[in-house]
């Protein structure tokens, strides 16, 4: 099965995505990466108006076997996070990049996305690990 | 030797099927030049004179058997029913490890679930671990959950100087290398004077309940402040008082631990004891240490299994809080075990016990001429004497009178120096109390 | 086959013990600062032991079968042992009793600290820590204040090997370092490439397990503490493997600092379910002043024969009189009081009994691990297939068969009556299963289970799905850990409404 890498996001090493719109940056984590972490039991998220800077790290999330940490790809004041996740951290895995999305930002500083991968760079960097 | 039950032919077969002549070639990885040092260790004995040995080391010591006990500070004498020491000496529970496989372990599992169960009871918490090392470790581990919940900016920790001496220099052990500043401890303080240290900078206030001195101190209104100012508040318990004494749930508490050994654990010179760790549920996932959760297996039928593991240092590594691996698993049992045949009514009898003893022991020194008690404030089974001379020299009077005598609270009060810390248990009966009273009576 | 949760079999009113009534006038309780019901259970005294005798019998034990649980060292733990922890002297000695009263205590604890210092061949030790993981604290924090003590504030980093047991990197950052992994090598040793690369002034020290969790002695540890050294590091030797260099090697003389060892491990001090234990940690003279504390000394010297009866009182013939002392830049304490003595009774009476033969046990452990290995090296891929210490790693896969992992043998062994070995440990093998049979094995045991584990390769291959089910023996299946984890049942009564009223504010 293969795994979704959706061509209009951009990603992190650390198997975040964000997705850019206007101001909005919305962030999640990959397919990739709910695959690894197998069903995921529980996401950490940050409260509303916590200001992030890009790298910091802002929640956590956890399946059965292993926790990862999250990372902001850029920098940004937190706008919205999914509340659903609460109840149904399944999300993520059943939906990566749609409704399990994590936090939206409004980004403060878009720089740092210049760094980031693009779809192709992306796919081609999971086919290798 | 007896616990190696290899025969000679046998390790011969063996090294016949590894292919090597000798044991010693074995070890051929190991740098030459320090390969089999000598050993200077007394000669082999047999299980007959390792138990005479021992028998006249533990006769040596000034033991509760013998003596009549009025110490406690932080490691308490009380009746242990005789099931609790034979379901601790089954084989399946104290020759098992940790219920890393479930199906194989049901017993030490469900044993802890019942543990977290009854400690959430005794301390009003919606969650508890499978324990720590004891209560000192505890309230370092809590001290963690402060910081991780303060997201690692607040670095100020308030301690009550009534938490006992040794589990405030633990914390401060533990957080030596992480630029924490712990305060509240240096000089006598009020539950007020904690509270006015209070402020955006803080991760906890810790107070002990009752407190060192045996004082149940009054609380109303700290919960309050502490969370005002996002801060947690965390209570260090006895748990035979909670059996009387109001839950720190029910005052506000959001993380509550103390020492587990009064229930049903011996003195042993000080361990293995019992750490308690119990929370409010919205912390759970930040805490160290074991937890048990219930579940089910694939038939549906109820089964138990250790949960949020990712919390811990074999999967989180470096990321982890805390390194613990292990819990006190004998010692929860024990307290399992104990906590169930005293059950809802025997607990708190052996609680009003304590505190019945107590109250009669102090009404009868604060007649003595040159001793007064502490009664400025409510106390459970252990109150504070100032004495007319040295504390080591009264003590001294009552050893020779079969009376180990009260903990010389000048060696970590500097201000209470000839003040002692008496303590009294169920274990002891009026005829020793009116013993001691005699004695401290003669003290001039 | 379950067992109702205990607070299911109680009746109201009934009641486990009987308290003696008071025998002192009864003072007012103070109404005000009274709790309300108290929620526990209510059962009779037989209720509450076929209760947890029932629950014993759904546990595996050392005394009930087969352990060979990697890394964890289940040998058999002596029963005398057991009865010298409980003698009235130990068992109901106050911890705080005047030192004059505790002679008998303190002898056994300086001379135990005397044997580890001497078996490990360091020059003090204490028995303070409760744990591996609490002896991984001092000595890292020993290592912290040694460093400061000479001004020297710019180490910020320890060296930790990528096979290391995860208290190793977690010790770290709790003592404020920052974890450097090192690489192995393809036989399993540390990468002396790479280790000779990360040293530098900003080293603290290194960290690293003899033999390693894979179950090999590193033959290049004389160079990795050289290079370590030379860098103005200190090593720590984590000591979870002692059970294969007791006479074997002093971890002192080959030049380490400071090591932990385990007492549950190698002493035979029961595990206990999960503990206790004692992580007592030896040290050269140069940490000795860290060390944490309390430690047993000779606080005066043994009296001649002749001051028979005067001074001090001695309950010892021609012993010295010992007392618990701070060490003078200790890191501190610990845990309250001086540790887990009924840990240090049991593991005194372990050493006593052994004494010189010590060496036996690592013999005898290396032996056994060596045997079961070869045995089942034509069925079973080892990674690094070479003798190995006193447990060693394979991996808990087939060619040609998809979908059984190292897990399924583990459940299937179950239903031949042994535990499985640690799962999924070390990280840097696939499927790892690490296998420890402990000395205390005897070889029919051995020949058995080697007999399982081919048995369960056959199964892979004709039945895999006998073991993706297993167990089928068990009082129950496997659990389900997803819904353990989301929906968290952790005490099995009604939370009280205002524990839920003040969660929300």
């Amino acid at each position: 099965m293969a795994l979704k890498v959706p061509s209009d996001l951009k990603y992190l090493k650390s198997d975040e995505w964000l997705r850019i719109e206007g101001e909005t940056g919305t962030i999640g984590i990959t397919d990739f990466a709910q695959d690894q972490l197998n069903d995921v039991v529980y996401v950490d998220l940050p409260e509303v108006g916590r200001a992030l800077a890009a790298g910091e790290s802002f929640g956590s999330i956890e399946s059965v076997k292993a926790a990862s940490d999250l990372t902001a790809p850029v920098a940004g004041e937190v706008i919205a996070v999914n509340s659903d996740l609460e109840k149904a951290p399944e999300l993520v895995n059943g939906d990566p990049y749609g409704r399990g999305w994590m936090i939206k930002i409004r980004i403060t500083d878009a720089s740092a996305a210049d760094s980031m991968m693009d779809a192709a760079a992306y796919e081609e960097y999971c086919k290798n690990r | 030797m007896s616990y190696i039950p290899h025969t000679d032919a046998e390790r011969q077969q063996m090294l016949a099927a590894i292919g090597v002549p000798t044991i010693e070639d074995l070890f051929d990885a190991v740098p030459s030049a320090y390969r089999f040092p000598s050993l200077s260790l007394p000669e082999p004995v047999g299980e007959l004179e390792v138990m005479a040995e021992l028998q006249a080391l533990a006769e040596a010591n000034d033991h509760a058997g013998d003596f009549a006990l009025f110490r406690g500070a932080g490691a308490y004498h009380h009746f242990i029913p005789s099931a609790v020491n034979h379901i601790l000496l089954r084989g399946e529970f104290y020759t098992a490890y940790t219920p890393y496989q479930p199906e194989m372990s049901q017993g030490t599992l469900q044993a802890i679930f019942e543990f977290q169960s009854m400690i959430g009871a005794l301390t009003g918490m919606e969650a508890a671990n499978a324990s720590h090392y004891d209560g000192a470790t505890s309230l370092a581990e809590a001290v963690t959950v402060a910081l991780d919940v303060g997201r690692r900016k607040r670095k100020k920790i308030i301690l009550s100087p009534g938490i006992h001496p040794d589990y405030r220099a633990v914390a401060r052990t533990y957080h030596q290398g992480q630029g924490i500043q712990f305060v509240g401890d240096q000089s006598p303080a009020s539950v007020d004077d904690l509270a006015a240290l209070l402020d955006e900078d803080t991760a906890m206030l810790a107070v002990a309940y009752p407190n060192f001195f045996g004082q149940i101190e009054r609380f109303a209104g700290l919960a309050e402040k502490v969370h005002q100012v996002g801060a947690l508040l965390v209570f260090v318990a006895n748990p035979l008082a909670l059996a009387l004494f109001k839950s720190p749930g029910e005052l506000g508490a959001d993380i509550v631990v103390g020492e587990g050994q009064p229930l049903g654990i011996p003195l042993s010179f000080g361990g293995p004891y019992l750490g308690y760790f119990a929370c409010r549920e919205q912390y759970v996932r930040r805490i160290a240490g074991r937890i048990v959760g219930e579940t089910v297996d694939q038939d549906g039928k109820r089964a138990y299994v250790m949960t949020l593991r990712p919390r811990e240092q074999d999967i989180k590594r470096d990321k982890a809080s805390s390194n613990i691996c292990t819990n006190q698993g004998l010692m929860a049992l024990a307290a399992t075990v104990y906590l169930a045949l005293m059950g809802k009514h025997g607990l708190r009898k052996a609680a009003e016990l304590c505190y019945h003893k107590a109250h009669y022991a102090a009404d009868q020194i604060y007649l003595l001429r040159g001793f007064s008690v502490d009664r400025s404030k409510p106390f459970f089974n252990e109150f504070v004497v100032r004495c007319p001379r040295p504390v080591a020299e009264i003590n001294a009077l009552l050893l020779e009178r079969g009376i180990i005598g009260g903990y010389d609270l000048g060696k970590d009060y500097p201000h209470l120096s000839n003040h002692m810390l008496l303590c009294v248990t169920e274990m002891n009966t009026r005829y020793e109390i009116d013993s001691l009273v005699e004695c401290l009576r003669d003290v001039k | 086959m379950t067992e109702p949760v205990i607070y299911q079999l109680g009746s109201p009113g009934r009641e486990g013990v009987r308290l003696p009534k008071p025998d002192v006038p009864i003072t007012p309780l103070p109404d005000e600062l009274l709790r309300g019901e108290l929620d526990l259970p209510e059962v009779s005294e037989l209720q509450a032991v076929r209760h947890f005798v029932n629950l014993s019998q759904m546990n595996h034990a050392i005394d009930k079968g087969f352990y060979p649980l990697g890394s964890c060292t289940m040998k058999y733990n002596p029963k005398v042992n057991e009865d010298a922890a409980r003698l009235p002297g130990f068992a109901h000695l106050h911890p705080l009793t005047d030192e004059d009263g505790v002679q008998g205590a303190l002898a056994l604890m300086y001379q135990l600290q005397e044997w580890l210092a001497e078996i490990a061949g360091f020059a003090a030790s204490t028995l303070v820590p409760a744990a591996g993981a609490q002896g991984e604290l001092s000595g890292i924090l020993m290592i912290r204040a040694y460093h400061l003590s000479k001004g020297d504030t710019k180490r910020t980093k320890i060296l930790v090997p990528n096979s290391a047991h995860g208290t190793n990197p977690a010790t770290c950052t709790m003592a404020g370092y920052q974890v450097v992994e090192l690489p192995s090598d393809a036989n399993g040793n540390v990468d002396l490439a790479a280790l000779r690369a990360a040293c530098g002034d900003d080293v603290a020290g290194m960290m690293i397990t003899v033999p390693s969790t894979l179950g090999l002695f590193d033959s290049q540890i004389i160079e990795i503490i050289h290079a370590v050294h030379a860098c103005g590091g200190l090593m720590y030797m984590d000591g979870a493997n002692m059970n294969s260099l007791l006479g074997i090697v002093k971890p002192g003389q080959l030049g380490f600092d400071v090591m932990h060892y385990n007492l549950h491990k190698t002493f035979s001090t029961p595990h206990g379910g999960g503990g206790p234990g004692c992580g007592a940690v030896a040290c050269t003279q140069t940490l000795k002043p860290f060390l944490p504390g309390p430690i047993v000394e000779i606080v005066e010297e043994a009296p001649s024969v002749s001051a028979n009866g005067a001074g001090a009182v001695n309950p010892l013939n021609d012993a010295p009189l010992y007392g618990l002392r701070m060490p003078p830049q200790s890191i501190g304490r610990l845990k309250a009081f001086w540790g887990n003595f009924g840990m240090h009774v049991r593991a005194y009476a372990y050493i006593r009994a052994y004494g010189t033969s010590l060496r036996e046990v690592s013999r005898h452990a290396v032996l056994n691990a060596n045997y079961v290995r070869v045995k089942l090296r034509d069925q079973y891929r080892l990674p690094y297939d070479r003798i190995c210490a006193h447990e060693f790693v394979l991996e808990g896969r087939f060619e040609g068969v998809e979908g059984v992992h190292a897990l399924d043998i583990s459940k299937r062994l179950m239903d031949y009556g042994m535990h499985p070995p640690t799962n999924y440990f070390p990280l840097i093998v696939r499927e790892a299963l690490l296998i420890e049979p402990t000395e205390t094995e005897d070889k029919a045991t051995l020949d058995a289970f080697i007999e399982a584990m081919r048995k369960i390769a056959d199964e892979a291959r004709s039945d895999p799905a006998l073991l993706r089910d297993a167990p089928h023996t068990m009082p129950i299946k496997r659990v389900d850990e997803v819904r353990a984890a989301k929906q968290l049942i952790l005490c099995c009564r009604p939370v009280p409404d205002w524990a839920h009223q003040a969660a929300g504010d």
